[in-house]
């Protein structure tokens, strides 16, 4: 396919899809919007002959980072809408401006010079990654342990940052099973499905050894939201002999 | 011998230190220690006295290098000591009437607690009144002058926590430094016209400067000496003065330190000498300042008034004969050196009175105290006689001698100034009458309860001293001339010029006047009993008791336009000057206030500058590479 | 030869002029968005752009060190995501809140 074709497909759709970044309103949608970005640059990278960078591309970026930001968003709440009404004066005129200002600085500099279509498939000869494995084992060395350095660094701070301190010695289960007795509370634990159950699922109560349901085996949160089930199907069946004679 | 002179100013500089650093143990012997510094000036007197006599007359002048004082490049000055013999009898004068007034002040102050700081003070002023008249340069001269200032100040307001001896000392140390503003000019216009401070330097270039120079460096040091000396227009300050103890009058501002106009006057001979004019204004000021003081004298009833404004009329005499030139330096010297034993002998006499009379000080209180304080009344006698100019006494060698020099020169100035000599000396011989009459003689007129008595020998004795110095020391001087020789080396050969009156003529017209005065002295205030209480006089006298209104004419001339421009000119330091200061420290808050409101505090805010910034950079490397 | 070689060949400069569109796109949304997350997006996406212009070169200038930094640059780009992410849940841990414009602490 000529390039220019997946060019102009590819470029605009890209285009649009980071102008979620600017106007969405969830925050999925924006991350939504920079993985299509990325898988796209992807391709690009493929098209330019850079097949390593283009799966690396995908693998890392999109797969690892985004991946990474979306569990972010889950912690911190990933429903929050965010009004986009401006609170700074002239944020607007000034992003607007710069912005564009910038792009149109860039392009129209860079458009007045030509650069040569170079092609990489000599160089590629011997497969693309193995030249850019030499190219950084020969030339990059430094730089390339000193990155590795700075992921080691990256994941302790990572660590070290999310750290919360211990206030208090760690509640085991001897602790709260000690609590439970001086408070007068039910020392067991909650109630199996029992020898007659049928399921076992959070929200279907347990039998006790009469076949009847036991209400404090289900959650009360479950009952709260009223996400709890009575479970008469799941009933064992057990007849009551006393109770069927006359 | 001579070049050890320089101790002279050492020996009682180093006792006055001491005394003044040495505490309470001292007070039980210091004053000796000052007595005894202030003789050792006596001693270093005589030899540096010996010493010049033993040279030829015209080798006179002896210069002692001390040390290298300025040692710049076009204002080099060294600290040296000139001795010659207009320097060496001021160095014995001080000697002598200073060591003298020390031991009186031996007795005098013996009541005194602060006994031992008031030594430390006299010989603080004899070491600086002796660097003035020994100093060989404008520039260490005025070292002296402003010591022997700062020593006036100090013994003046002695008794400080009286509030009028107190401001009594400021008004001196004030009207002193309106002089002293003379003196700077004086010294500025030297270096920078003349180009040399020290009197070698100036006298050498004075013959080939301008006569305007020459006239306003003569002027200026007039002012200065009027300062000093108590002259007019600044003499309203040597009256107040009198609050200070009896041997500080007797000592500076009798025989010393209102003498150094004189000295100055007469030591720039080869200045006067280029301007005339400068001159006759000395000699009018002298005239003028002459009959204020006698005037002044003749209204007083404070014993110690007037003998002070006989100084200041004394002195008038000085400057007046200083004013005729060549003719008159060398008899205000002499003047100088006689009104020096004689009114320091009256000072003291006065209190020795005073001392008998329980600190009494108004006249009309005195009375028949001839017969009970023997040796004070021959003293003060003989001290009368001779500032009355009756010869054979000192005062009549002198003074008869200004007159005559008065009389001498062209047109009208010789009537004028001679008249007014005369005048002044009828006029003398009046109030000193006056107060010789109303004190030891007439009726008993004292309080109830006092006891006159005789002084103790240690205010006696110097008190004969100078008598005899009064009564013989004219003569002695006046042999065959010999005082006036001896000055001849600084004061120019004698000039024997004739005045318009004949010589004999003269001393007879004084005679009569100062007989005159001592008859209406005499009916005036022997024959008639004396009013206890003054009596109301004519406006002359009112005048004359209120000093001529001098107080006055100071306040509405100088000090209230003084103290209006001072809050003026605070008024503006405080707006405009404080204003400025003040402002550019708050302008700059007011910056900083106005910056800090970019300090938003929100992240966007900052990454939109920084997008802003790196626009900018984009631009010039873009502009920059096209 | 690539049996897909342009008929018409493409200016190798539109990648550039592209990356540059996107890259402004990224600053805005670092200005205008006020959730840290998806400012922090923004800056991925500038990267992003910059890896794009190092590979369009390194293919026009027929070198492979063009690539080597896009990938270094990647590398880096993950480093700093996962500082970053760990940071603004910090914030969030303190502040319950994740707004760029509620931490004015630095103000005047």
């Amino acid at each position: 396919m000529p390039e220019w074709v997946l060019f102009w497909t590819v470029g605009p759709i890209m285009v649009a899809a980071s102008l979620t970044l600017l106007f969405a309103r969830k925050a999925v949608h924006v991350a939504a919007g920079i993985v299509v970005v990325m898988v796209g640059l992807a391709a690009f990278y493929i098209q330019m002959e850079a097949p390593f960078l283009g799966l690396v591309q995908i693998i890392v970026y999109t797969g690892a980072v985004m991946m990474l930001f979306l569990f972010v968003l889950m912690l911190v709440g990933v429903d929050q809408r965010e009004s986009l009404k401006e609170t700074i004066s002239a944020q607007r005129w000034i992003a607007f401006f710069g912005a564009a200002g910038f792009a149109t600085l860039v392009s129209t500099t860079v458009l007045r010079v030509t650069i040569p279509h170079g092609s990489l498939t000599a160089t590629n000869n011997a497969g693309n990654p193995n030249v850019v494995a030499n190219e950084i084992f020969s030339n990059f060395v430094l730089v390339m342990e000193i990155l590795g350095l700075l992921l080691i660094t990256a994941a302790v701070g990572a660590i070290v940052l999310t750290q919360v301190p211990k206030l208090a010695p760690p509640r085991t289960q001897r602790v709260r099973s000690e609590e439970r007795v001086k408070h007068h509370l039910n020392p067991v634990n909650k109630p199996m499905p029992g020898v007659y159950a049928r399921h076992n699922a959070l929200d279907i109560p347990a039998l006790g050894p009469d076949g009847k349901a036991i209400e404090s085996s289900v959650s009360r949160v479950l009952k709260a939201r009223h996400q709890a089930k009575d479970g008469t199907q799941w009933r064992a069946g057990i007849e009551d002999k006393e109770a069927g004679d006359a | 011998m001579l070049s050890i002179t320089w101790l002279a100013i050492a020996a009682p500089l180093a006792s006055a230190a001491l005394l003044l650093i040495g505490g309470r143990w001292l007070d039980r012997w210091g004053h000796w220690l000052g007595v005894v510094a202030s003789g050792a000036t006596v001693v270093f007197g005589i030899g540096a006295f010996v010493g010049l006599l033993s040279r030829a007359a015209g080798d006179r002048a002896v210069e002692t290098r001390l040390f290298e004082w300025i040692p710049g490049s076009t204002l080099h000055v060294d600290a040296s000591l000139l001795l010659d013999p207009l320097s060496v009898s001021f160095l014995l004068l001080v000697g002598v009437v200073g060591t003298l007034i020390h031991v009186y002040s031996v007795a005098y102050m013996a009541d005194d607690p602060r006994r031992r700081t008031f030594f430390a003070y006299l010989n603080l002023f004899v070491a600086a009144m002796l660097l003035l008249v020994l100093a060989n340069s404008y520039l260490l001269l005025f070292v002296g002058w402003e010591g022997v200032g700062l020593s006036s100040y100090l013994l003046i307001g002695f008794w400080n926590h009286k509030p009028e001896f107190a401001s009594a000392a400021n008004k001196a140390f004030v009207v002193n430094r309106v002089g002293d503003v003379g003196f700077i000019i004086a010294l500025g216009l030297m270096f920078s016209r003349l180009g040399a401070v020290d009197f070698t330097g100036v006298f050498a270039a004075a013959p080939t400067a301008s006569t305007g120079v020459l006239t306003a460096i003569g002027l200026m040091l007039l002012l200065a000496a009027c300062g000093k000396s108590a002259q007019f227009p600044l003499q309203s300050w040597l009256g107040d003065a009198m609050a200070g103890p009896t041997p500080v009058s007797a000592l500076i501002h009798a025989a010393t330190m209102v003498t150094a106009g004189v000295y100055l006057v007469v030591r720039s001979a080869p200045i006067y000498a280029g301007a005339p004019t400068a001159l006759l204004v000395v000699a009018i000021v002298g005239a003028i300042t002459l009959l204020f003081g006698a005037i002044v004298g003749m209204a007083k009833d404070d014993i110690k008034k007037v003998l002070a404004a006989s100084t200041i009329s004394q002195i008038g005499y000085m400057m007046l004969a200083a004013g005729l030139g060549p003719v008159g330096y060398a008899f205000a010297i002499f003047h100088l050196i006689t009104h020096g034993f004689f009114k320091a002998g009256l000072f003291l006499g006065a209190g020795s009175v005073m001392h008998g009379m329980d600190d009494q000080v108004d006249m009309r209180r005195f009375g028949g105290l001839s017969t009970l304080m023997r040796i004070t009344w021959v003293t003060m006698g003989l001290g009368w006689l001779a500032i009355l100019g009756v010869p054979p006494f000192s005062g009549f060698w002198s003074k008869d001698r200004i007159i005559e020099a008065a009389f001498v020169g062209e047109g009208i100035k010789p009537w004028l100034l001679g008249g007014v000599a005369l005048v002044g000396a009828g006029l003398t011989a009046y109030y000193m009458s006056r107060l010789f009459f109303m004190t030891f003689h007439g009726r008993q007129r004292w309080t109830e309860g006092q006891h006159p008595h005789e002084a103790p020998a240690l205010m006696t004795v110097p008190m004969v001293l100078l008598a005899v110095g009064s009564a013989a020391a004219g003569l002695a001087l006046a042999a065959g001339n010999s005082f006036t020789t001896w000055l001849e080396p600084v004061t120019g050969a004698r000039i024997e010029d004739s005045p318009v009156l004949p010589t004999p003529l003269i001393m007879t017209l004084t005679l009569t006047l100062v007989a005159l005065g001592i008859g209406a002295a005499y009916v005036q205030y022997v024959s008639r009993p004396v009013p206890v209480k003054a009596p109301v006089a004519s406006i002359a006298t009112i005048a004359a008791r209120k000093d001529l209104f001098q107080d006055v004419v100071n306040a509405a001339v100088f000090q209230y336009p003084g103290q209006y421009i001072t809050r003026m000119l605070v008024f503006v330091d405080a707006t405009a000057v404080d204003g400025a200061v003040n402002g550019v420290g708050a302008g700059t808050a007011r910056l900083g206030e106005f910056i800090r409101r970019f300090q938003s505090g929100r992240v966007r805010s900052y990454a939109a500058v920084m997008l802003i910034g790196v626009l900018i950079v984009a631009v010039l490397v873009v502009k920059g590479g096209a | 030869m690539n049996p897909f070689d342009p008929v018409l060949p493409m200016n190798p400069m539109n990648y550039v002029v592209l990356a540059s569109i996107l890259f402004s796109i990224g600053a805005a949304a670092v200005l205008l968005r006020r959730n840290a997350i998806i400012a922090f997006m923004g800056v991925e996406l500038m990267l992003n752009a910059s890896n794009l212009v190092f590979v369009a070169f390194s293919r026009s200038l027929n070198q492979v060190t063009g690539q080597v930094f896009a990938f270094l640059v990647m590398v880096v780009a993950a480093a700093e995501v996962v500082v970053g992410l760990a940071i603004i849940v910090a914030v969030f841990r303190s502040r319950q809140s994740i707004s760029l414009d509620e931490p004015a602490e630095m103000k005047g």
